[in-house]
């Protein structure tokens, strides 16, 4: 792998920037690998890349039907928070924020990961308890979380209004300082090349449409560009899980829907953080190139549309023109749709299934970019030895057999 | 926004509705005997296939009635309306009805050669 530095620009600028290597190789599939990783998204490029790092298992595929990253990594508003209320949940998402802390040095790989808060508002009593039991659980958990007056969430963010004769009336929010944003893209590049430089294979336009299992184990995998044998299978395929566990013979306590996201015109900066409404359902940051990035909310149908409907859309600029009128004026650019698999207790899936050596990382919904290192880092252990790493083993899929929930839906209410 | 016609007042915008989630899934007749595998299924397995979607819907702000529907998951388009209690057209007969559904680059092609209306399909 060649390195980036301040060195390598300048020697590369010598010869006209005609030496940089790809990033990448493109490789034809082996017939065999020690492990086929399904799902090239930050998930499982991650998880390709600690297999080969941490468990020096360097014989793997990761095979994608698309483009790397052409998911949900590259579909979502980048949030990264760990304010979770469960002990559960703070444990798996603080591991993943420590990670991300540290990962573009870790991968050599500007991930622009930038903490600059999250900033969840309450507009009404209920919200200010449920928020305020949060700080109090989160703190429990060493996980920074704070109590904001609606004067100091303003101090904090200028454009949001916090009149109190709005609709929705700011009262006060809860601020996570240690969360806030990285680019999608380049964690699924960076955890590519990273994994291609310690010899995995990640390989394009290579659809998973079988998985051989014989005996009740899994053998492999039929793909568009041919059958791959394989002594483990890890599906890391966000909304397409259900799919490929059917494939496998099984069901998944999931459901996949459409979630979407728009981007403004480009601006000057004017935002300076991440700002989340659950009660009115919207949230905002803005990017490094300059265009507000609006999350929107979920269809209420199982669809594979990768589109969202539009009145979702108007709902959500309602929602962000009440606690910004400064935006009332602004043009929205682009707007697209991911599919997102949600789980019944909004938490996610890591680790064995019904199929020996066949294992799965899901259920991440509308919340898992988040998790991407953390999920990678603990799945990996989980692949590598057949058994859970202790952050994972509540995340068993087997929960919803024994009632031993992680209810972070009735705790968040609306998670990204 | 999808259109969807209900069985009771004709086609309507989708924010009339509320989508009740899969169909055909029946609670456990004797709950005091049931598994937990059995509560499992029950509750929280779903289908959630790339396809055919047999699902319920309520047209909550209208007529207030619930129906069956099957859905293609994949160009969302409505297949056939029917009624709570009635069995689940089979999908063959469905992809009878419209090939290859579940393709969205055939249901393109459909849609520009205008194919014969299907029961609840978006014209
Ligand atoms: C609009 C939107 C906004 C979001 N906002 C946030 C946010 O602010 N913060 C946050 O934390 N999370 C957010 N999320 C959720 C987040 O994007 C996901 O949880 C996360 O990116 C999932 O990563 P992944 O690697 O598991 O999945 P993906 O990136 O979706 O990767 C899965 C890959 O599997 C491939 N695949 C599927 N089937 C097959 C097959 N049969 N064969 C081969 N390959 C296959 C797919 O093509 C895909 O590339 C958002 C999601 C969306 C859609
Ligand atoms: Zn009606």
């Amino acid at each position: 792998m060649q390195r980036y530095s301040i060195f390598s620009i300048a020697r590369n600028a010598l010869t006209n920037h005609k030496n940089w290597h790809t990033a990448w190789r493109s490789p034809e599939p082996k017939p065999a690998y020690d492990v086929v990783v399904v799902g090239a998204g930050g998930h499982g490029l991650g998880t390709a890349y600690y297999l080969a790092k941490e468990h020096g298992i360097t014989n793997v595929a990761v095979l994608e039907k698309g483009w790397l990253g052409g998911g949900n990594t590259g579909r979502n508003t980048t949030i990264i928070r760990s304010n979770y209320l469960y002990d559960e949940s703070a444990k798996l998402y603080d591991h993943s924020v420590k990670l991300w802390e540290g990962l573009t040095g870790e991968l050599n790989y500007n991930v622009m990961f930038s903490p600059r808060g999250v900033m969840m508002l309450a507009h009404n009593v209920h919200d200010v308890q449920v928020f305020k039991r949060h700080v109090y659980a989160n703190r429990l958990n060493g996980v920074d979380n704070e109590w904001l007056t609606a004067e100091q969430a303003k101090a904090f963010c200028p454009p949001l209004s916090i009149d109190p004769g709005a609709r929705y009336p700011v009262v006060g929010a809860a601020l996570q300082r240690r969360g806030g944003t990285a680019r999608h893209d380049a964690v699924a590049w960076g955890y590519a090349r990273g994994a291609d430089a310690r010899g995995v294979d990640v390989i394009q336009n290579c659809e998973v449409t079988g998985i051989d299992v014989e005996g009740g184990r899994v053998t492999g995998v039929q793909t568009t560009r041919g059958a791959i044998r394989a002594k483990k299978v890890a599906i890391v395929a966000a909304g397409h899980t259900s799919v490929l566990c059917t494939m496998a013979g099984f069901r998944m306590p999931l459901e996949s829907v459409p979630l979407q996201a728009l981007v403004s015109e480009p601006m000057k900066p004017v935002f300076p953080c991440v700002v989340m409404s659950n009660a009115v359902h919207a949230y905002l940051s803005q990017s490094d190139k300059g265009e507000l990035v609006i999350g929107a909310g979920t269809d209420q149908y199982v669809s594979y549309s990768q589109r969202g409907g539009v009145q979702i859309l108007e709902h959500t600029l309602e929602a962000i023109l009440e606690l910004f009128p400064i935006f009332s004026r602004c043009r929205m650019l682009r707007q697209w749709g991911g599919i997102v698999d949600v789980t019944p207790d909004r938490s996610p899936i890591i680790g064995r299934t019904p199929v020996e050596n066949l294992f799965v990382n899901c259920g991440w919904g509308t919340g898992g970019f988040k998790a991407t290192p953390g999920s990678a880092h603990v799945f990996a252990h989980t692949v590598a030895k057949g058994e859970p790493h202790p952050i994972n083993a509540p995340y068993t899929l087997d929960r919803f057999k024994t009632g031993r929930l992680i209810d972070e839906a009735a705790a968040a209410a609306v998670a990204h | 926004m999808l259109q969807i016609d209900c069985p009771f007042c004709g086609p309507r915008a989708e924010i009339e509705f509320r989508c009740g989630g899969e169909a055909h899934i029946a609670r456990p007749l004797k709950p005091e005997d049931a598994s937990d595998e059995t509560w499992r299924d029950y509750l929280f397995q779903r289908k959630s296939p790339k396809g055919v979607h047999f699902e319920r819907w309520v047209h909550s702000h209208g007529c207030g009635r619930w129906f069956n529907a099957a859905r293609d998951t994949v160009t969302d388009r409505f297949l056939a309306i029917y009624p709570m209690g009635e069995k689940a057209p089979s999908i063959e007969e469905l992809k009878a009805r419209l090939p290859d559904v579940g393709s969205p680059r055939h249901a393109y092609a459909e849609n520009r050669v205008a194919p014969e209306r299907v029961e609840g399909e978006r014209p």
